[in-house]
């Protein structure tokens, strides 16, 4: 049997950034954008619990950082099998780039307790940066394994990966601890299972607690063991000049709205007429055929 | 000391050619900073690149050749990369955003503690204000990308660390050679004196890479779906247009999230760039991040059912409709007109 960390991210659904969640001004309206557990997170979930399938007796950590409300995640992870989750939440952390995330995630896995299995998604879709994980990686001194596919055996201390690259695949062996991210080839995430459902529904943070005028939860939470863990920058012992904007050496200099230089555009209807004038003018213009 | 430098990617026997764009752009990078451009190769077998590499206006190429350094793994590259830079302090660091730039990249920024902007589509110099620091920086590297929230484009800077590392994806940057005669001095680095017996805990034990089947990047034609194609059924229209008139199909990244295409015919910040000489966007609204990809485009037609889709103004041609009644006719009137 394993430890095993999850690294998940709550993140807004780039993928819906249709015409109806612009605002007039050309910019994103984030509020009517859902927020949902980064995608290749959950594959990573779905690697670690086919770990656990394999080998009873594994745990699943899952750790994010972020607002309150990404504690939202971590009871969707409990939802699909995970056993325990932590919230990093302060405002030390604001403004963070992927290092000062790498470096409070490290710290937050320190206090955990180093694993032998920590997975993470290849990239979170809000940035597509793919970055934290090798950090958090390096922040360890561990090895790492990117663009994970498929984890093929894990025994006698050494993980056998299968990893999709741009063109092709490789498999790779390593010693444990490592870190492993995943690639969204890699098998998709088992739904949520009822009664676990009905086992987690009520498990929150202490802000949520806080927050919340139900005394019923509050009092139902307090008698058992929490799932649900809340750390602040200073419960994982983290220095606080790494954190924040503070700890990131990438700044934002300048944000720019772009404009895009209008071409004189011909508009055409669909009518045939249109549509057959359009393919002559290209053949005659040597565009096409 | 402080010189721009280059990762340039080896594999396969070759120079990817994602490091000669590199090359190029830190070549004009260093003329404008006053330094030099170095280029780092690890590897094995490395025998006769020397000039290859030194045509780009190369002034100083390192070259570790070990066994230990192909194929390419983690921690043996990180440790000669980020052990060499710890020595010759580079400000500026650039390299492929691709599989192994991408898993190098944050590996060693993290192990110097420096910035990584991933993605960038260009690249400059120039200056920044600190206003709460009341501090003045010349000559940073603006790291240049589109960012999440509409039509925005972000300039990221690295004021205190070095080096300023960035990477690019292949297509974006130009490659140009600067002089077939052109010599760069020659720096052997002993990889042995950065490897310690950890950094070989990765083994490959099998590897297969294929030749791309797709040749979008070369294409002069065009046809991008989006998400507004709908199914990977109506995909297929696409493809049989793209028969008809031998052009190659693309997608935007909701296409290829919605499962409609694969990956690899991504077009735009985070996949690839095209500079065809006909782009037909279908049900593509033209977010910053798509544009990025295509904006090179001699000419760009643009199929929406709405008027007011960001990409229109980018388009010569502007068909309003629904793609699935649109696309055939154009086959039907392609085959009936060409002769
Ligand atoms: C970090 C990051 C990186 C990204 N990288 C990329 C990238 O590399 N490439 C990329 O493309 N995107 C990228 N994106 C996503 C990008 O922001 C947009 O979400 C995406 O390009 C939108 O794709 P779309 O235009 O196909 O979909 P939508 O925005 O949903 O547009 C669909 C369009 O289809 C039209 N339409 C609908 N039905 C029909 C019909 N029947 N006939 C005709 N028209 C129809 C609609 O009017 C609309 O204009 C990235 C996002 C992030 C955050
Ligand atoms: N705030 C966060 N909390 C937990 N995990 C994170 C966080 N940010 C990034 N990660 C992990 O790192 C991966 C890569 O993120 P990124 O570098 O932002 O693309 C994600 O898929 C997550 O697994």
């Amino acid at each position: 049997m394993y430890k095993i960390i999850v690294l998940a991210k709550q993140v807004p659904d780039t993928r819906n950034v249709g015409k109806d969640a612009m605002k007039a001004d050309g910019t994103v309206n984030r509020a009517a954008l859902p927020a949902i557990f980064n995608p290749e997170d959950l594959n990573a979930l779905e690697l670690a619990l086919l770990i656990k399938d394999r080998y009873p007796g594994t745990t699943i950590v899952l750790l994010t950082m972020g607002p309150v409300r990404a504690a939202e995640i971590l009871r969707e992870g409990l939802y699909r099998g995970a056993d325990a989750g932590f919230l990093l939440t302060d405002k030390a952390f604001a403004g963070s780039d992927t290092l000062a995330t790498s470096y409070a995630l490290s710290c937050a896995i320190r206090k955990i307790g180093l694993p032998d299995i920590i997975l993470a998604g290849r990239q979170a879709i809000d940035g597509d940066t793919a970055q934290v994980g090798p950090q958090v990686a390096e922040k360890l001194g561990i090895p790492q394994i990117t663009y994970a596919e498929d984890i093929l055996s894990v025994d006698n201390r050494t993980v056998r990966v299968k990893r999709r690259l741009e063109r092709g695949f490789e498999l790779v062996e390593s010693v444990l601890p490592v870190l492993v991210t995943a690639h969204s080839t890699a098998p998709e995430c088992r739904p949520r299972n009822a009664r676990r459902l009905m086992q987690f529904k009520r498990a929150t943070t202490l802000s949520e607690r806080h927050h919340s005028a139900d005394d019923y939860l509050a009092a139902q939470t307090h008698s058992t063991e929490p799932v649900l863990t809340e750390w602040c920058a200073k419960d994982v012992n983290s220095d606080l000049l790494q954190l924040g904007l503070g700890g990131s050496p990438t700044k934002v200099r300048q944000v720019e709205n772009i404009v895009f230089q209008a071409k004189e555009s011909k508009v055409l209807s669909a009518a045939d007429d249109d549509i057959e004038w359009l393919i002559q003018e290209l053949i005659s213009q040597h565009t096409i055929g | 000391m402080n010189n721009v430098c280059v990762y340039c990617e080896f594999e396969e026997g070759s120079i990817q050619d994602v490091s000669f764009e590199l090359l190029t752009k830190g070549r004009s990078l260093a003329n404008q900073l006053g330094c030099k451009l170095e280029a780092l190769v690890l590897g094995s077998g490395l025998d006769g690149l020397e000039k290859e590499i030194s045509r780009y206006g190369v002034d100083m190429l390192y070259i570790a050749d070990d066994k230990r350094l192909y194929p390419y793994t983690t921690l043996p590259h990180t440790a000669v990369a980020t052990g060499l830079f710890r020595e010759t302090q580079p400000q500026i660091v650039l390299m492929g955003a691709t599989s192994i730039g991408r898993d190098l990249g944050p590996r060693i920024s993290s192990s110097l503690g420096s910035g990584l902007t991933a993605d960038c589509t260009n690249l400059e110099i120039g200056e920044y204000e600190d206003k709460k620091a009341g501090k003045r920086y010349d000559n940073l590297l603006y790291q240049i990308r589109p960012a999440f929230g509409g039509n925005i484009v972000a300039t990221i800077v690295n004021p205190d660390n070095r080096p300023q590392m960035a990477t690019v994806r292949e297509g974006v940057m130009k490659k140009e050679i600067v002089s077939e005669t052109h010599q760069a001095e020659l720096i052997r680095v002993d990889a042995g004196k950065y490897l310690r017996e950890e950094d070989l805990v990765v083994r490959i034990l099998e590897r297969q890479i294929e030749s791309s089947k797709i040749n979008l990047k070369n294409s002069s034609i065009v046809i991008a779906g989006g998400y507004g194609v709908g199914s990977r059924e109506n995909f297929n229209l696409l493809f049989e247009l793209a028969h008809a008139i031998g052009a190659e199909v693309g997608a935007s990244r909701a296409a290829v999230d919605a499962g409609y295409a694969d990956k690899e015919r991504q077009i735009g910040q985070t996949g690839i760039t095209v500079r065809p000489k006909l782009y037909i966007a279908c049900g593509i609204s033209g977010q910053i991040q798509h544009i990025a990809g295509m904006q090179d485009a001699a000419m760009v037609i643009s199929i929406n059912n709405d008027p007011a889709a960001p990409i229109n103004k980018l388009a010569d041609y502007v068909i309003q409709g629904n793609l699935e009644n649109i696309i055939p006719r154009m086959i039907r009137y392609y085959r009936k007109n060409v002769k």
